[in-house]
């Protein structure tokens, strides 16, 4: 395959408007992701603000409702999840040993399909209507009758959007990970984060088209009269409950999952010893992600399903809490006995273990149905879930973004600041949260915009206010690590932690754009560390050196998704907003523009054959890089 | 890559030739896996709403078998040319190919001008969009179908087109294989409405 095609490739902004290459997807991710991180963490603060006194009225009720959709909107959807993406292209291909991911071109219309869903469901904050009934939807509060503006079209059709970024993505990476890992890597020496991710996107697979029905009826019911979930014209506003659940259940699995991966690698790297129990891991995982679909209605207990149907998903949920706890005895084997290094991705994966074990407790009760009538829809719910998504999720990412970080930027970040990022943080955690659960059980509700004096909520919400403020410290200490490491030169090593396990300390920090000049041969469990142990300083390459196929950038995934952003914004104002054209509505026109330019990129890149261009040998042994 | 496209080098199974034709294939299922779920959410709206008619007519006042046995004749047939198709792309016969493809999507059309005439007499019966949860997940269930079919159409005529111009290559037969698969499941899943929204129905 000698012959080359001359393919155009950019630089500067272009690049990265047209990149298919994970590694720069990844990265645009975290940019992105972590944009919308600082979006939700500020209106949590405006929340934790308002609650710091009783009658307090810094902001005014519609405004702290609209602040509460969008904050556990944004936190879900467009900050945890894209910067769990951020972290699967960054490095699932390169544990695997692979060039790239199953589909490059697909990749990049996964993120930016996300990335204008996002920006559509936030340009209601300007236009003067954030959605404004909780994060759920629930109906009938999200239907047009106790919610004629326009917030939950913003929610419906931004999410939607969004949502085929994530359905495409889970496809993705499923198809990278049966079809392209490196000879060798069978399943059962795949690294845990690449299990992890696996797991992660087969639930995305069957969870997210749930999520697909149930908003393209919601818009139904909003846009178009449509009567799901409308009791009055024969709906069923339980009908909603059960497809968000359906959904939403999974959903808080395929946020975990991948931390539990990221904690699998740290420990184990920085105890300098083999995970522990790697196959109960394996199969913890999958039967977590398995049972993950039969636990929906824990969310519904009150809403009146019956004592059998209570009882049964009662016991499914607790289940549930033994293949978990199989992770957690295991990560503390890993740790037992280690040579054990505290820098700051350790620190956050050892502080991630008891808080997430809290998480589940609270879990295991709220589980309880004849109890969940007492805590639900209290602050005792609210203390569980940011247990396991800020305690479980976000110290997993930060570890994670520690731990890689020199592998996606060739930098390692401050230690120093790492550490100061993860006592502010983790301290403001708890300070937060924990006093919440007591919250709970005096009866304060949650998603409520003020509280009277002298029913002794006073001290623990001012309390938990100090606590938020103490994690925005952190997160600015983050942001200060980023920037001050920035002015470092790029320096990392290959494996910079010196104790790598896994491929992807093997080839140079950043990864080449090819990634690894011959694809590498894997002969066991922990690729690196075997060769490592067997005297070896490299990976055995399975290939003789030869010409690389690369695939070509493109600009049609951006504008498939600006297509996909003018229809969501067309639809939600076809009800006279914007006048008519020729006898039509506006809004309808200008949301079939926006749909013929997604076609038509649909169509150009259909048929318009993609040959890439190769990098030869020689170009290789140019940039010097060791396979 | 087009060093095999010449036809007489193609292999034997040309869709599986490549990494990216395997790739494509392989996704192309757990996108099928993804469609079923979609459509089961949707059957499971549609039960959980099909006796909420409020005002409007019954199921069993507006369905006419006869025209949807057609309409269902037509797709299990357009079922049958669409595996003729790939049969004669594993015999590495263009020609053939792109015929049985043709009738495949006239019978598509077939199938989707009867339904729209079907949605139009609906509609003249009182059984629009908005009447009642019934007919808003009515039109809903059997609208996300028949906007499959269409999808198909013209995914398969872009392809007839492709086939004629560049022939049977390592990259159009994955494609090809790939629309073929997608070709059935919609017919499946027109089974499952034929039976739970139009002969249940017409029953219970
Ligand atoms: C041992 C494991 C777990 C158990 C037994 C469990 C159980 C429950 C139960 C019963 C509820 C409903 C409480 C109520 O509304 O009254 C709940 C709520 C919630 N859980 Fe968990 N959970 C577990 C793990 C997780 C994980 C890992 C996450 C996310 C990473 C999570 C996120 C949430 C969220 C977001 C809610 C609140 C949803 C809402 O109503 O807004 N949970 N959990
Ligand atoms: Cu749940």
């Amino acid at each position: 395959m000698a012959h080359g095609h001359a393919v155009k490739r950019y630089s500067g902004l272009m690049d990265w408007l047209t990149t298919v290459d994970h590694k720069k997807i990844g990265i645009l991710y975290l940019i992105a992701g972590g944009f919308f991180f600082l979006v939700g963490g500020l209106e949590a603060i405006l929340i934790r603000i308002q609650l710091w006194k009783p009658l307090n009225d810094f902001v005014s009720a519609d405004t702290y409702n609209e602040l509460l959709t969008m904050h556990g909107t944004t936190m879900i959807f467009l900050a945890a999840m894209p910067v769990i993406f951020a972290l699967m292209n960054a490095i699932v291909p390169l544990q695997i040993g692979a060039r790239d991911v199953a589909y490059p071109f697909v990749n990049a219309i996964g993120f930016w399909t996300f990335f204008f869903g996002a920006v559509l469901l936030n340009v209601s904050w300007f236009t003067g209507a954030a959605p404004d009934g909780g994060w759920t939807a629930y109906a009938p509060l999200s239907s047009t009758t106790f919610n004629g503006d326009h917030g939950f079209d913003y929610y419906v059709l931004g999410l939607q959007i969004a949502g085929i970024g994530t359905l495409v993505g889970g496809i993705n990476f499923l198809v990278t990970i049966i079809n392209m890992r490196a000879p060798g890597m069978t399943f059962m020496r795949m690294p845990m984060f690449t299990w992890s991710v696996f797991i992660t996107s087969a639930l995305i697979l069957f969870a997210f088209p749930a999520l697909t029905v149930g908003l393209a009826a919601l818009m139904f019911d909003r846009v178009f009269d449509a009567n799901f979930f409308d009791p009055s014209g024969g709906g069923n506003a339980v009908l909603w409950e059960h497809i968000f659940w359906i959904f939403g259940h999974p959903e808080v699995y395929i946020l975990i999952l991948p931390a539990f991966g990221v904690i699998s690698e740290v420990v184990s790297t920085f105890s300098r010893k083999r995970l522990f129990g790697y196959s109960s891991m394996v199969f913890a995982t999958i039967l977590i992600g398995f049972l993950g679909f039969m636990v929906w209605a824990h969310h519904m207990f009150t809403t009146g399903l019956g004592p059998v149907a209570n009882g049964l998903f009662s016991i499914a949920t607790m289940l549930i809490a033994v293949p978990t706890g199989i992770k957690i005895f295991n990560w503390l084997f890993t740790l037992w006995g280690g040579s054990i290094k505290f820098t700051t991705a350790n620190l956050f994966a050892v502080g991630f273990i008891p808080t997430f074990v809290m998480g589940g407790v609270t879990g295991v009760m709220l589980a309880a149905a004849p109890a969940d009538f007492q805590y639900h829809d209290s602050y005792f719910v609210v203390a569980h879930f940011h247990y396991v998504i800020v305690g479980g999720l976000v110290l997993g990412l930060f570890s994670g973004l520690h731990y890689w970080w020199p592998k996606m930027f060739g930098r390692v970040l401050n230690e120093g600041l790492g550490k100061l990022t993860f006592w502010t943080f983790f301290i403001g955690f708890h300070l937060t949260f924990f006093v919440q659960h007591f919250l709970g059980l005096m009866g304060m509700p949650r998603r409520i915009w003020t509280y009277l004096d002298g029913l002794g909520f006073n001290e623990m919400n001012l309390i938990s206010t100090i606590g938020a403020l103490l994690m925005g410290l952190g997160t600015i200490f983050f942001l200060l690590n980023i920037v001050v490491t920035a002015f470092k030169p790029k320096n990392a090593a290959n494996d910079p932690w010196e104790d790598g396990r896994t491929l992807e300390w093997t080839i140079s920090s950043p990864a080449p754009e090819y990634n690894f000049k011959q694809t590498p041969l894997v002969r066991g469990y922990d690729a690196y560390w075997k060769e490592k142990m067997d005297g070896h300083t490299e990976m055995t390459p399975a290939e003789p050196l030869g010409s690389i196929h690369m695939p070509s950038p493109s600009i049609l995934p951006l504008f498939m998704s600006i297509g996909l952003f003018i229809t969501g914004l067309g639809l939600m104002y076809s009800h006279g907003e914007w006048g008519k054209i020729a006898g039509i509505e506006a809004g309808y026109v200008v949301g079939g523009i926006g749909l013929i330019i997604t076609f038509t990129c649909m169509i150009i890149r259909s048929l318009v054959d993609d040959h890439g261009f190769h990098i030869e040998p020689e170009e290789l042994q140019d940039k010097g890089v060791k396979a | 890559m087009s060093a095999h496209s010449h036809d007489g080098h193609l292999p034997h199974e040309p869709e599986k030739a490549t990494l990216e034709g395997r790739n494509k294939i392989l996704g192309f299922w757990l996108f099928l896996g993804a469609e079923t779920v979609l459509f089961g959410t949707l059957f499971s709206a549609f039960l959980a709403l099909r006796d909420q008619v409020l005002d409007g007519p019954t199921s069993q006042e507006l369905f006419q078998l006869p025209l949807v046995a057609l309409a269902t004749g037509l797709l299990l047939t357009s079922s049958l040319t669409s595996v003729f198709a790939t049969q004669a792309l594993h015999m590495h016969k263009v020609k053939a190919m792109i015929w049985w493809l043709l009738v495949t999507v006239l019978l598509g059309l077939g199938f989707l001008g009867l339904e729209i005439y079907e949605f139009y007499h609906y509609v003249h019966e009182g059984h629009g969009f908005t009447t009642s949860a019934f007919s808003s997940s009515f039109y809903t269930l059997v609208g996300f179908h028949g906007a499959h079919v269409a999808f198909g159409i013209v995914w398969i005529s872009l392809l007839i087109g492709q086939l004629a111009k560049k022939g049977l290559t390592v990259t159009t037969a994955p494609k090809a294989y790939v629309a073929g698969i997608y070709w059935h499941f919609i017919d499946v899943v027109w089974v499952f409405i034929f039976t739970v929204v139009y002969l249940m129905g017409k029953v219970g």
